[in-house]
């Protein structure tokens, strides 16, 4: 039977690593050396490595993916939220508010918001189950593994992102039902921004989740801090004329950084007029500067980053 | 079955130190403290390669406690542990390539299937990938699951789970396989199915195996057991020599007044009996030759009456002066009491 040779093999890029093995540390010989007639076992685990690192990436990863993929009535439940916001709250104020948008359909307006809370919401849940993991004792089974606590909450960050990603993507494909023509520019635009979004959301979920063991209270804090940054951003009014208070606490608010440049986008493809997108999309400003595309999305990226590392201290801290 | 609750040792052969030599686990002076509590007060012992090694004690003796700081799971507050030959703070990760774990409580994810969990433990720990397939199927196939591979976890039984986390355990063929109460609210045959394993692995793979129980039975399927109480070892021996030293048949009475015939016994005989699970308990050398003479003299009324062979239960009784049920709800009492104090 192949047995340590092709193990190590393997292992290859692990080769110098393995050195303690063969020294005589503390005096002990390694058990499958030992004489005692026992065949030695089929497989030794490898030391630890930049892929062994990214091999347990990928699979924390595919497992969201597949867990994901099973769960269809989480892909519609979360789905019904922003549809409700989409073609209900949309539908029934675009009356009220035709007089104020220079022809611009209401809910085309509403859009880039409602995309965002759909990426949100899954990747809010995507971080949750990480509560389930710890309740259901699985998180045990990562966190003895012989790789680092990072490795493990980046795929799970990236496992939450394509899932929301994927969410995201369905409420793209439904775009021109609400006057947004396909375009391939603009669909890459929006799935960047979306993925770039769910992955510091799913970042910022895991960052409680790391001290948050109680599903009720860990989706209580996720409500309480999605819901004002929904309201906050943007999302269903223009930033136009706010009050001052309102204006800063906009600002301050990540989501803004992601519902305005979609917006940006989507007005910029249907080519809206001047005026429509003076009053409906007066852009960012800090100070008097106009904050472009890419710095917005610097923003959540830099947010994202600054989340991540916090639930990775986090993780690695916990017993 | 009969032949598996049978109490014969796993095997004269591979008694501590014959076979594989150098020793699996050395803990000198480990200690660990939460707060105020000391779960563990300093305990030293050796667990050589290639032995079956019981942990025996009543629930919060501090057995998993010890277990997690062996799994590098909980930091030793004092002491050193050194397990598969590194230390278990400063070389955590070599110590964790190197052992499997099986918890108390489960730890799979009920959405895969029993094939999607071994996959995903296989790709943390880096078992290289041409070997997975045949490795997998070889573990499952042990216990018994090969055919299973496809169901979701949530569909198994509590003992199917169990069985398939020991062959998960396996998976990347740890040097040390350490079982927190493997068999705890399993059946009868499940449990005896699951020494099966545990003995043919011992047969099959140089695998030192650590295991800690609070069942009796079980304990002397060990090689070598340790009993705890209280976070201390009391005494590390292999299960015959332990029941050779008590030496006396343990004979239980049923009576109407129990401080009575406790009274009786000490008068007449000489004899310190207690009271333990509910009926008065002593020890007596030929225990059936001493009944008779127990009738004819005590002269308090007896009900019942029963006389058995040394167990590790009276190992257990004669060091710590209690059985392995009474501890526990001691100590639940205790636990009651703190959690009472730190509601306050």
């Amino acid at each position: 039977m192949a047995t340590e040779t092709t193990a190590r093999q393997a292992g290859a890029p692990a080769r110098p690593a393995d050195a303690p093995d063969g020294l005589p540390a503390g005096g002990q010989a390694p058990g499958e050396l030992a004489p005692g007639g026992r065949a030695p076992s089929p497989v030794r685990v490898p030391i630890r490595s930049l892929r062994s690192e990214l091999r347990a990436i990928k699979v924390v990863w595919k497992r969201e993916l597949i867990r994901f993929s099973r769960d269809r009535l989480r892909i519609l439940t979360s789905l019904m939220q922003p549809f409700l916001f989409l073609f209900v709250l949309g539908t029934g104020i675009s009356s009220l508010a035709a007089a104020s948008t220079h022809g611009v359909n209401f809910k085309t307006f509403i859009y880039p918001g409602v995309l965002c809370m759909a990426v949100m919401f899954t990747a809010m849940f995507s971080a949750a189950s990480i509560v389930w993991d710890r309740e259901f004792g699985f998180l045990r089974e990562m966190m003895v593994a012989p790789v680092r606590r990072s490795s493990i909450v980046l795929g799970k960050c990236f496992g939450g992102a394509t899932v929301a990603g994927f969410q995201g993507l369905i409420v793209i494909a439904i775009s021109p039902l609400v006057g947004i023509p396909y375009e391939l520019t603009l669909i890459l635009e929006l799935l960047a921004l979306a993925l770039l979004l769910a992955f510091a959301i799913t970042a910022f979920g895991v960052m409680f989740a790391a001290r948050i063991s109680q599903m009720q209270s860990f989706m209580a804090v996720m409500q309480m801090a999605i819901m004002p940054m929904f309201f906050i951003s943007g999302a269903l009014f223009s930033v136009a004329s706010l009050p001052a208070w309102l204006t800063v606490l906009n600002r301050l608010d990540p989501l803004t950084y992601a519902v305005e440049p979609m917006r940006r986008a989507i007005f910029a493809h249907m080519h809206v007029g001047a005026a429509a997108r003076h009053a409906l999309d007066p852009g960012i400003t800090w100070w008097g500067w106009h904050v472009p595309t890419a710095a917005a999305a610097a923003v959540i990226a830099l947010l994202g980053l600054v989340m991540l590392t916090v639930a990775i201290v986090e993780f690695s801290r916990a017993e | 079955m009969t032949e598996l609750l049978a109490p014969t040792p796993a095997s004269d052969t591979a008694a501590p130190g014959s076979a594989s030599g150098a020793a699996a686990v050395v803990v000198s002076g480990l200690v660990k403290r939460y707060d105020e509590v000391e779960a563990v007060r300093g305990i030293d012992f050796e667990v050589a390669g290639g032995e079956i090694f019981g942990f025996l004690g009543p629930n919060g003796a501090g057995k998993s406690t010890t277990i997690n700081m062996l799994c590098t799971l909980v930091r030793p507050s004092a002491g050193a542990a050194r397990v598969a030959g590194h230390d278990v703070v400063a070389e955590r990760d070599e110590v964790r390539r190197n052992i499997g774990l099986v918890f108390q409580d489960t730890t799979l994810d009920g959405y895969l299937s029993a094939e999607q969990n071994l996959r995903l433990h296989a790709e943390l720990y880096g078992v290289p990938r041409e070997l997975v397939g045949e490795r997998m199927r070889q573990v499952m196939e042990m216990v018994g699951l090969w055919e299973r591979r496809d169901s979701l976890v949530n569909t198994f039984s509590g003992g199917m789970k169990r069985r398939l986390e020991i062959a998960r355990g396996l998976l990347h063929s740890p040097r040390v396989l350490f079982l927190d109460e493997p068999t705890v609210g399993l059946d009868p045959q499940t449990r005896s199915s699951i020494w099966r394993y545990i003995r043919e692995l011992k047969a099959r793979e140089d695998i030192t195996i650590f295991l800690t129980t609070h069942y009796m039975d079980e304990a002397e399927y060990c090689d070598r057991i340790a009993i705890m109480d209280q976070g201390r070892i009391i005494v590390l021996d292999t299960p015959q020599a332990l029941k050779a030293k008590v030496g006396k048949d343990r004979v239980q009475i049923e009576t109407d007044d129990d401080q009575a015939a406790i009274a009786a016994l000490r008068e007449r005989f000489g004899i310190e009996a207690t009271v333990a699970d509910g009926e008065v308990t002593f020890g007596v050398p030929e225990g059936e030759q001493f009944v008779p003479r127990l009738f004819a003299e005590l002269d308090c009324p007896i009900r019942a009456v029963s006389v058995s062979r040394p167990s590790l239960d009276d190992v257990f009784m004669s060091y710590t002066g209690t059985t392995i049920r009474d501890a526990e709800s001691s100590n639940t009492d205790q636990l009651r009491n703190v959690a009472r104090m730190m509601s306050r």
